[in-house]
């Protein structure tokens, strides 16, 4: 199998929310916006208008590194989501700038059996329409 | 509190019942229940029921089960906490009877899994209760979700694919007796690990099937149980716990905290611990989830679940059984009826005439986990009163 890349036909696209839209547009800048607070400066995700840590409200989004590790991951091999076809990775990421968020994507351009916990991933973006799907792939490029 | 009892327990089969809505499943299994009274119910006696379903698919649930089992003049809750609905269902229901303000609740618990094609069914009728803007359109239906836990705790416990496999085999050979499990079959190991993949690492027959069914409990007051048996089963302990939603946030994969919390509660409600249960009915939506509950209900150490099922303690005959039903693995799971028909299992193996009889079992525990991997109920049982 090559581990190349190649963009589906389709994706299930996020209805963005006024909360969550920074992080599925960050892309058109190349960056990953993921929330943070201002108070306790921990990063937590998904966006929310309240830190569930401190519960403080001065929260908004900010750049985070887009580099992370994968923390666990599974090979899908059946066809669940229409006109994506199997097989694909999805895949815990947790952000090297905070490993306790962890986001759920999917790791591409590797060979599924190549995908091991820890491997360290990028941050890149897939654009449809007008949003930005934050996808990850090996740090080095194809693999 | 007042003490609590089981006096009666009833379930329809667990299959595809392609011709049967909630509407003929629910009072099939309530009617099933009755017959198993003892000394005779008058469904009058009656005072409130409590309905987990899980997805809707015939209608307003309540009224359904009023509607269909000649109800209307008590009571009728829905319950609906995702795949711990049955066990919660069974936790309302002992507070009411326990409070005083009730003698006599019913106890339903039924969903359809077979309403959406085997296809469709992660993500349309699963999807209902998903995560829609976050997990599940990036592939993470309800199987790679426990797939990402158990792929994780393969990577820092000693277990491998062949302890889930040997899960399987177990859980397909206990239900061969029981005739209300869906594939009453034996598999090898070998043939579970040959199966296709379904989501790493989990492959065919580590997998639930898709379940209809619908099972009923009668809770009395220990005040009237005289009434309906002179064996009664006691519900000596019930919990429940939750944890993260978001996988964002979960801190360690290799475990389910709601688990841990709601067995905990359990225990402490029963006075009785980990090590007094004589047969348990545990959640393997997926092998390896029966593998990790193993650690989060205390039966073993951190880590060290896979000697339990290497060595035959957690098979029939061995000393601590796990779901001598076939579990939700091969007796089936439609999740609202999952957690009910458990206890309706327990009710049985603690008076001993189960299909899968475990000798001399005294004391019992009923466990669910899902939402996903966010809630837990867990139900402790006795033959003794306490």
């Amino acid at each position: 199998m090559t581990a190349a890349y190649t963009r589906p036909g389709t994706r299930l696209l996020p209805d963005p929310t006024p909360e969550s839209e920074p992080f599925w547009t960050g892309g058109a800048n190349g960056e990953l916006l993921v929330h943070r607070c201002r108070a306790c400066t921990r990063w937590f995700h998904p966006p929310a208008p309240v830190c569930f840590r401190c519960r403080s409200l001065d929260v908004g989004p900010e750049p985070a590194s887009g580099r992370g590790r994968v923390a666990a991951f599974t090979i899908n091999r059946q066809p669940w989501i229409p006109a994506y076809p199997p097989p694909y990775v999805v895949a815990m990421i947790e952000l090297a700038d905070e490993p306790d968020v962890r986001l759920v994507s999917n790791v591409v351009d590797v060979a599924p059996e190549d995908v091991h916990v820890g491997l360290t991933v990028d941050v890149f973006f897939e654009r449809w329409d007008d949003v930005w799907i934050p996808l990850f792939r090996p740090v080095g490029g194809v693999r | 509190m007042r003490r609590v009892a089981i006096a009666g327990a009833g379930m329809t089969p667990f299959a595809e019942h392609f011709g049967l809505g909630i509407k003929e499943l629910v009072p099939m299994a309530v009617s099933e229940m009755a017959a198993h009274v003892d000394k005779g119910l008058d469904r009058a006696d009656i005072e409130a029921a409590w309905f987990g379903e899980l997805t809707t698919t015939d209608g307003f649930p309540s009224g359904i089960l009023a509607d269909t089992c000649g109800l209307l003049d008590i009571p009728v809750t829905r319950v609906e906490n995702a795949c711990a609905t049955g066990n919660d269902a069974v936790r309302n229901a002992t507070y009411a009877v326990g409070s005083g303000v009730v003698d006599v609740a019913l106890v339903v618990g039924a969903d359809k899994v077979r309403e959406s094609s085997a296809r469709g069914t992660f993500w349309e009728w699963a999807g209902l209760t998903r995560d829609m803007a976050w997990d599940y359109p990036l592939g993470l239906v309800a199987p790679a979700n426990f797939a990402l836990h158990v792929a994780r705790y393969l990577h820092e416990s000693p277990a491998t694919r062949e302890h889930l496999a040997m899960v399987a085999v177990k859980n397909h050979k206990h239900a061969v007796p029981n005739t209300k499990a869906q594939l009453r079959y034996e598999i090898t190991l070998q043939q579970a690990l040959d199966a296709p993949i379904v989501v790493a690492p989990f492959g065919l027959y580590d997998c639930t099937p898709q379940s209809d069914g619908a099972a009923a409990l009668l809770l009395v007051a220990e005040d009237v149980v005289d009434r309906y048996t002179d064996r009664p089963v006691w519900v000596r302990g019930v919990g429940l716990g939750l944890d993260r939603v978001m996988h964002q946030h979960k801190k360690d994969m290799t475990t389910f905290p709601p688990t841990v919390k709601a067995s905990r509660a359990a225990y402490s409600m029963a006075g009785l611990g980990p090590e007094d249960i004589d047969v348990a009915e545990v959640h393997d939506c997926f092998t390896g989830v029966e593998l990790i509950s193993y650690e989060d209900l205390g039966f073993v150490e951190k880590f060290e679940a896979y000697t339990l099922i290497e060595n035959g303690t957690t098979a029939v005959g061995g000393s601590k059984p796990v779901n001598p039903s076939g579990g939700l693995k091969a007796k089936g799971h439609p999740p609202g009826a999952t957690g009910v028909a458990q206890c309706v299992e327990l009710f049985e193996q603690l008076r001993g005439q189960a299909a899968n009889q475990v000798d001399g079992a005294r004391n019992a525990l009923a466990h669910n986990i899902g939402g996903p991997t966010a809630v837990s109920a867990v139900t402790v049982l006795s033959s003794e009163k306490g």
